[in-house]
C-alpha cells in the first residue's frame, strides 16, 4: 500500500504525539523533544486526553480494540498540523499501519489518510521535514556514541541516516559503527512476554554487540527498544548504556546556550 | 507429515538449550544471508532490486492466471510425453506414488530435494509398503540417517555441527573415521552411487514448471538431481501447483534471483530443464516421467487473502534473516516449513487450529519482506493470521482478557492517567526484583521498568506555566 503523500511540515504548527511509553516510563525524553523543537523556534502543542495509538493490540491480533483506541488518536489530533512522536514505531503505527486497519472502513479512512500524512518520527521531522541536520549542539565533553537503528523506524519509516546526521554535527561527539545496528533487539512488544526464552536469547545476541562495543552511549529512537536493552543490561548488573536521541540532541542544545553565556562574542 | 506447530514455544526453549544448534545454526543464517547480499547486488543495489522488482511481478501474473497456466501446462506437458496427475491432498498424493510404484515393482526410490515430498510424507509412505527410500542430496542424507526433518528450506542440516554428522555417518552408514569433511563427502558419494545404479525409482520436486514449453526446471549444486531424474526408468516429479510460470524468459529470470537469494550463488551448479522421457534416439533418461500436481490446500489460499504468499520460490533467506529463527533453528516450527514463511503458510495449509502459535513467533521486525526475492510482504501477512487467531478465538482467553482491560483503561484518558500515578506509586512501595509467574517472563531476564514520579503530561502543564511566567 503506497503512503499518503506528505506536505512539508515547514512553518507549521507541531503537535507532539508523545506515546504512552514515553509519558509513562521516560517523561524527560518527551521534555527533551519540547526543548529541541522550541529551541529550533518551533510551535509545540499537546493534544489533551492522547494515551496509546494501539499498536500492542494491533500486533497482537486485536483489531477491536485497536480501532477503538485509534478512532480516539485521530479525534484527538484532529487540528494538527503536524504530528511528531518521539518513536519510530508508535509513529509507524500511525503512518502506516492505521491504513491497513480501517481498510474497510472509508468513514475513518479519509481521516486516517491524512493522520498518516502529517505524523513523523522525531528526527525524521527535523532532518527529512524541516531540513534541519545541524542544530549548533555541543556537549561540554568529548562523548562517543553508536546507533541501533529500531526495526520499525528503519523498516517501515526508512529512519537510517537523520539521527546520525543530527548527532554528527554536535560539536564534541563522536560516531562510533555498531556491529548488527540493524538486528533487531528481541523485544517486539507482546512478544517478549508470550516468547519470552526467545525474546531474551535475541536480546543476549544484542547486548553483547553492546558490550564489546566502545562508544559511550547507544543512541536509538524508540524507548520500547531502550527499556528492553537496558533492563536487561541491567539484570547482568551493567550499566544502562542506552539512550534516546532526543535526550543528547537537549543536552547538546543547553551545553551551547551555556557557552553562548559563557562567551557572548561568539555570536 | 505430522506438526506439532503449536509447541513451538516448548519446542523453542529445547532449540535453546540444544548446544549444537546454538553454535550451527546462526553459523549458518549468517553465511547465507552475507552471501545472499554480495550475489544479489553483484551489479549494484539498482540491479537487485530492479531483478527483485521483476521476480515480483512474474510471480503476481503467474498468480493471477494460475487456472489457465495450470491447463496450459497441462496440455503442453502431456504433448512432451509426460503423464500428469493432480492430487488434492497428501493422501492422495501418496495413493498415485504407491500405485506407481507397485505398477512398475519397485524395491528402491532414490530422492532428491523437495519440499513438496516432505509435505506429504512420501518417504513413510512408501516405506510402509516395502520399498526402500533414499535421501541422495548430501544434506537430506544425512538427515534421513539421522532420523530427524530437514531444519532449513535450502540447508537442511543448517542445525547440525561437522562433529554431530560425523558421527551420524559412521554409526548409521559405517564411514571410517574422518574428520574431514572433503572425505565425509567422498564417502557419501560412493555410498549413494550404488543407491542410484541400482534404483528403479527417482522421485523429485521442481523449481519450476514452465507452462509454454511444457517442462519441468530443477536447480541443484549437487549433481544427484540428474541422477535421480534420469538414471532410474521412472521419475515421478511432485510439484506444487504454484510453480508454474508461462515462459522460458521468465524461467530465465527466476533461476537468477532463487539461487542468489538461496546459496548466494549467482547460479547454481547444474540448472535443468527436463522436456520429457527419453526418446528412441537418445542415450539417457526416464522411461516415464509422472508429473503429479499437489495442491494440499494451496487452492484455498489462492481465494483467501493471503493468495501472494503462494508467490513464494522456496529459497529461504527469510530464514536467514530472521532473528527469532537465528536462535531456534527450523524444528521448533513443528512442521515442514520453518522461519517467516513457514509461520505464514503452516496455519494456511495445516489450518489455523493447528498452527495458531507461529503467526506470534516474530518480533515484527520486517527483515523477512526486505531479504524475499518476491517481495511477500510476511509482517503483513503474520499481523493478519493474528487477527484470525484472535477473531476466531484460537487464542489464549487469558491474553484477551488482558488486551481488552487495558484497552479499556486506554479509551479513557483520566483512568489512564490515574493508573500510571497508582502503578508509580506501588512499584516505589515495593521493589520487586522477581516476579511470580506468569510476570517472571519479564523479570526473569530484565529488571522491572520504573514509572516515572511525574508523567509527561504533569511536566508539560509545568513547562507551560514556567512560559507563562
Amino acid at each position: 500500500m503506497p503512503l499518503p503523500k506528505r506536505e512539508s511540515p515547514k512553518g507549521k504548527r507541531v503537535s507532539l504525539f508523545v506515546t504512552c511509553m514515553v509519558d509513562m516510563l521516560h517523561p524527560k525524553t518527551g521534555i527533551s523533544v519540547v526543548q529541541v523543537l522550541e529551541y529550533l523556534g518551533i510551535e509545540v502543542d499537546f493534544p489533551a486526553n492522547q494515551t496509546c495509538c494501539g499498536q500492542p493490540a494491533y500486533n497482537g491480533g486485536y483489531h477491536d480494540e485497536a480501532k477503538e483506541l485509534a478512532k480516539d488518536f485521530l479525534k484527538v489530533f484532529k487540528d494538527s498540523e503536524v504530528i511528531v512522536a518521539p518513536s519510530g514505531s508508535c509513529a509507524a503505527m500511525v503512518r502506516v499501519d492505521y491504513l491497513n486497519l480501517f481498510a474497510d472502513e472509508p468513514e475513518y479512512l479519509a481521516e486516517a489518510e491524512r493522520i498518516s500524512s502529517i505524523t513523523w518520527e522525531f528526527t525524521e521531522l527535523l532532518v527529512d521535514g524541516l531540513g534541519i541536520e545541524n542544530i549548533d549542539g555541543v556537549l561540554n565533553e568529548v562523548q562517543s556514541f553508536a546507533f541501533h537503528d529500531s526495526c520499525h523506524g528503519l523498516r517501515m519509516m526508512g529512519i537510517k541516516e537523520a539521527p546520525r546526521k543530527l548527532v554528527s554535527n554536535i560539536k564534541n561527539a563522536e560516531i562510533i559503527p555498531l556491529e548488527g545496528a540493524e538486528t533487531c533487539c528481541g523485544f517486539g512488544g507482546l512478544f517478549s512476554v508470550k516468547i519470552p526464552n526467545v525474546s531474551a536469547a535475541i536480546t543476549e545476541k544484542k547486548l553483547s554487540s553492546i558490550q564489546e562495543n566502545k562508544a559511550d552511549w547507544i543512541l536509538l529512537g524508540d524507548v520500547s527498544c531502550m527499556t528492553n536493552m537496558n533492563t536487561a543490561l541491567e539484570k547482568k548488573g551493567q550499566p544502562k548504556r542506552v539512550r534516546h536521541i532526543a535526550d543528547i540532541l537537549a543536552e547538546s542544545i543547553s551545553g551551547s546556550r551555556a557557552k553562548r553565556e559563557d562567551n557572548p562574542d561568539e555570536e | 507429515m505430522k506438526n506439532n506447530a503449536n509447541q513451538f514455544i516448548q519446542s523453542a526453549d529445547e532449540a535453546l538449550r540444544d548446544p549444537d544448534i546454538q553454535k550451527a545454526v546462526p553459523y549458518g543464517t549468517k553465511l547465507g544471508f552475507d552471501k545472499r547480499i554480495s550475489a544479489m547486488y553483484e551489479f549494484g543495489e539498482e540491479h537487485g532490486e530492479a531483478l527483485r522488482d521483476e521476480a515480483s511481478q512474474i510471480k503476481r501474473r503467474t498468480l493471477a492466471n494460475l487456472p489457465a497456466l495450470l491447463e496450459e501446462a497441462e496440455k503442453n506437458l502431456l504433448k512432451n510425453g509426460f503423464k500428469v496427475l493432480w492430487a488434492k491432498d497428501e493422501d492422495e498424493a501418496n495413493q498415485l506414488i504407491l500405485e506407481i510404484a507397485e505398477k512398475h515393482q519397485v524395491k528402491l526410490a532414490v530422492k532428491s530435494k523437495s519440499m513438496a515430498t516432505e509435505e506429504i510424507g512420501v518417504n513413510e509412505s512408501l516405506e510402509a509398503a516395502g520399498i526402500e527410500v533414499v535421501e541422495t542430496d548430501l544434506g537430506e542424507f544425512i538427515v534421513q540417517l539421522a532420523e530427524e526433518r530437514p531444519s532449513h528450506i535450502v540447508v537442511p542440516i543448517v542445525h547440525k555441527t561437522k562433529e554431530s554428522i560425523q558421527k551420524t555417518l559412521e554409526e548409521k552408514a559405517g564411514m571410517p573415521p574422518t574428520e574431514d569433511p572433503l572425505a565425509m563427502t567422498r564417502f557419501a558419494r560412493a555410498y549413494l552411487r550404488e543407491k542410484f545404479l541400482k534404483a528403479d525409482l527417482g522421485i523429485s520436486g521442481a523449481n519450476f514448471v514452465v507452462a509454454e514449453t511444457g517442462s519441468i526446471g530443477l536447480v541443484m549444486n549437487e549433481g544427484n538431481g540428474r541422477f535421480v531424474t534420469s538414471l532410474p526408468k521412472v521419475h515421478i516429479a511432485l510439484v506444487g501447483i504454484e510453480k508454474v510460470v508461462a515462459t522460458l524468459s521468465e524461467y530465465a529470470t527466476l533461476t537468477q534471483i532463487l539461487p542468489r537469494s538461496a546459496t548466494g550463488q549467482t547460479i547454481t551448479v547444474y540448472t535443468n530443464l527436463i522436456n520429457g522421457p527419453k526418446r528412441p534416439h537418445e542415450s539417457d533418461g526416464a522411461e516415464e516421467i509422472y508429473l503429479i500436481f499437489l495442491d494440499n490446500g494451496r487452492s484455498e489460499i489462492y481465494q483467501s487473502d493471503y493468495a501472494e504468499s503462494l508467490a513464494c520460490i522456496r529459497c529461504g533467506a527469510c530464514l536467514n534473516a530472521c532473528p527469532v529463527y537465528d536462535v531456534t533453528g527450523g524444528h521448533a516450527y513443528g512442521w515442514v516449513y520453518p522461519g517467516p514463511i513457514g509461520s505464514v503458510i503452516t496455519p494456511l495449509l495445516q489450518g489455523l487450529e493447528n498452527a495458531h502459535t507461529l503467526p506470534y513467533a516474530c518480533t515484527l521486525c520486517g527483515l523477512c519482506k526486505d531479504v524475499c526475492p518476491v517481495e511477500i510482504d510476511l509482517p503483513h501477512f503474520l499481523l493478519n493470521l493474528r487477527k484470525d487467531v484472535v477473531q476466531t478465538q484460537k487464542g489464549n482467553w487469558m491474553w484477551s482478557a488482558g488486551i481488552a482491560g487495558w484497552a479499556w483503561i486506554m479509551k479513557h484518558p483520566k483512568l489512564y492517567r490515574w493508573g500510571g500515578k497508582a502503578a508509580a506509586r506501588v512499584l516505589s512501595w515495593i521493589p520487586l526484583k522477581e516476579l511470580p509467574a506468569p510476570f517472571n517472563a519479564w523479570t526473569d531476564h530484565h529488571t522491572l521498568p520504573t514509572f516515572a514520579e511525574k508523567s509527561f503530561t504533569e511536566l508539560w502543564e509545568e513547562h507551560k506555566e514556567g512560559q507563562n511566567e
